[in-house]
């Protein structure tokens, strides 16, 4: 993966490794020609998973948006971390399933995601205000 | 031009001769509460939207204020014909996180429990699909082995659907002496009773009619939509977790990855066939070599005292009512971790930040990235076909919603 550091400068914040698993830190101006790149020529051509994360309110920035590839022909996951306060770039360009995935982001945590061709709740009904996953979302009683 | 290319030029330029048809989220062929809003030109899909949500419980929220073991309780809900499957999904995660290693004894009882699951799930999914396209007796069938099944799971872990019987460094007790004489008997009986199945169904010709041709999809564009589990393969990707990325040891099994390449509903139908076949032929493998020895992980900080011990001795009382009250710290960290679950990859993400409970967990379920692809099998089909398709896919609602 240093390799991508080469090949985008710039654009890798942080490479680490933990339980046999890699994460790359990108910077979210990057993070969708990265990806284009890590499918056409890495072959990292499925979309496993991607979610939100809420690093709470004081976080700065407050979200991360965790994008789990998986190559087909080398059986390995990768992950790719995104930090943002309000909005990354859309990736259902690259891979189709983000959409339904990048929805459900927006609709639990608020993230929302540049070009998404429907960026609207998925779960939740149109009319709900808040955002459910949000740490300070209460579990039970009025919010 | 066609007579659909017709058709959708209507569509196009004034909206004529277009019907909006609202199906479900009350309709017994969506298996649960699946709403789909469809544009029809005639009996002709132009558009399918499904509108989902119905059955959102919030389980990842309500995970995070749980301990990492009573969590356990709310996998069962997602996926709820296979809910061994999910508990060990997460068992395995965890247990990632943990470091932790689970004695031999207990990787192969979870391989058995695993593939039973396997069977179990998809006998429920012959019987209801093949109800749906109108053959009623398979679904007569099927229940019958089900609940067989049923039973089985019953005897190990007390409970029928709801099991929570794989827990974090092993299981929650052993089987009991009767359970592998009747799993053999049942692998014992299972060739038969597919003879039966496919009596009625392969070379039926109104089921062939029904599915052959219906819900294509090609191989690049079911990877790029991210399809898993017998709807990928029935689209010629030989792609298994259990073959690419082993877990509980299936290293250690020789069985088949069945891959059809026609890609439509027959080929599902076909791959899921032979999946209960190989099924059977790693239950039989599984219980030549089940060996004996403990069935936890020597751990005594999460996995709790024996029954016996806990009403026999002080020392375990205190540690289970510590593991059950308090629960036990999990090094901070994050992991992703995925199986092959009956309906594809199931995976979760749990991000801890050393407490007892999670920080995040997030669940990626088979349904929600099948039933994705829904829009994309059913146009330019007739309305009859939406319901072959919804079958074929094989979502559970509560694994699409969460």
């Amino acid at each position: 993966m240093e390799e991508l550091r080469n090949k985008f400068p710039g654009a890798v914040e942080a490479i680490d490794t933990q339980f046999g698993e890699t994460t790359v830190t990108l910077k979210k101006e990057s993070l969708s020609r990265v990806c284009e790149y890590l499918k056409q020529e890495k072959g990292f051509d499925y979309l496993s998973d991607l979610t939100g994360l809420d690093l709470g309110k004081e976080a700065k920035p407050r979200f991360a948006v965790v994008y789990h590839l998986y190559s087909i022909k080398d059986c390995r996951w990768l992950r790719l971390k995104v930090l943002t306060d309000d909005a990354v770039d859309t990736v259902s360009f690259v891979w189709k399933a983000a959409d339904w995935f990048e929805r459900e982001v927006y609709d639990l945590l608020g993230v929302s995601f540049n070009h998404h061709p429907n960026m609207t709740r998925i779960y939740m009904p149109d009319d709900f205000n808040g955002y459910p996953l949000r740490k300070d979302y209460p579990l039970a009683g009025e919010r | 031009m066609t007579e659909l290319d017709k058709m959708l030029t209507i569509d196009n330029d004034s909206g004529e001769g277009v019907m909006t048809l609202n199906m479900g989220p009350q309709h017994p062929s969506t298996h649960g509460v699946l709403r789909i809003i469809l544009k029809l030109a005639g009996e002709v899909v132009i558009d399918a939207v499904p509108v989902i949500g119905y059955l959102h419980r919030g389980i990842e929220k309500l995970m995070e204020n749980r301990t990492y073991h009573q969590a356990i309780t709310l996998t069962d809900r997602f996926d709820y014909l296979s809910p061994l499957s999910n508990n060990l999904a997460y068992c395995l995660a965890v247990e990632k996180l943990l470091s932790l290693e689970v004695p031999p004894r207990g990787q192969v009882l979870r391989v058995i429990l695993a593939e039973l699951t396997r069977i179990q799930s998809h006998l429920i999914w012959l019987g209801t699909q093949a109800n749906d396209i109108g053959a009623i007796t398979p679904l007569l069938y099927t229940f019958r082995e089900r609940e067989e099944l049923l039973d089985m799971f019953e005897m190990a872990g007390g409970s029928r659907m709801h099991t929570s019987y794989i827990r974090i460094g092993g299981l929650e007790k052993d089987v009991p002496p009767e359970f592998m004489p009747k799993v053999k008997s049942f692998c014992d009986t299972l060739p038969t009773l597919m003879k039966d199945y496919e009596g009625l169904l392969t070379k039926n010709r109104i089921w062939q009619m029904r599915t052959r041709g219906v819900g294509v999809i090609s191989a690049e564009d079911a990877i790029n939509i991210g399809l898993c589990g017998p709807t990928l393969r029935g689209s010629g990707v030989a792609h298994d977790l259990r073959k690419s990325n082993p877990y509980c040891g299936y290293e250690n099994y020789d069985f088949d990855v069945p891959v059809e390449t026609a890609g439509d509903v027959y080929a599902r139908y076909l791959v899921r066939l032979e999946e209960i076949r190989q099924s059977r032929y790693i239950l039989q493998q599984a219980m030549d070599k089940l060996p004996g020895g403990p069935i936890n992980a020597p751990i005594s900080q999460v996995v709790p005292p024996e029954k016996e011990r806990v009403v026999g001795d002080i020392e375990s009382l205190i540690n289970q009512f510590h593991i059950m009250v308090e629960g036990f710290k999990v090094p901070a960290g994050e992991v992703y971790f995925a199986l092959e679950s009956p309906r594809g990859e199931l995976g979760y993400y749990i991000r801890s930040d050393g407490s007892e409970k999670p920080y995040r967990i997030k669940v990626r379920t088979p349904s929600f990235a099948n039933l994705q692809a829904l829009p994309a099998l059913v146009k330019g089909r007739l309305m009859a076909d939406i319901v072959a398709v919804i079958g074929s896919i094989d979502i559970v609602l509560g694994d699409v919603d969460k």
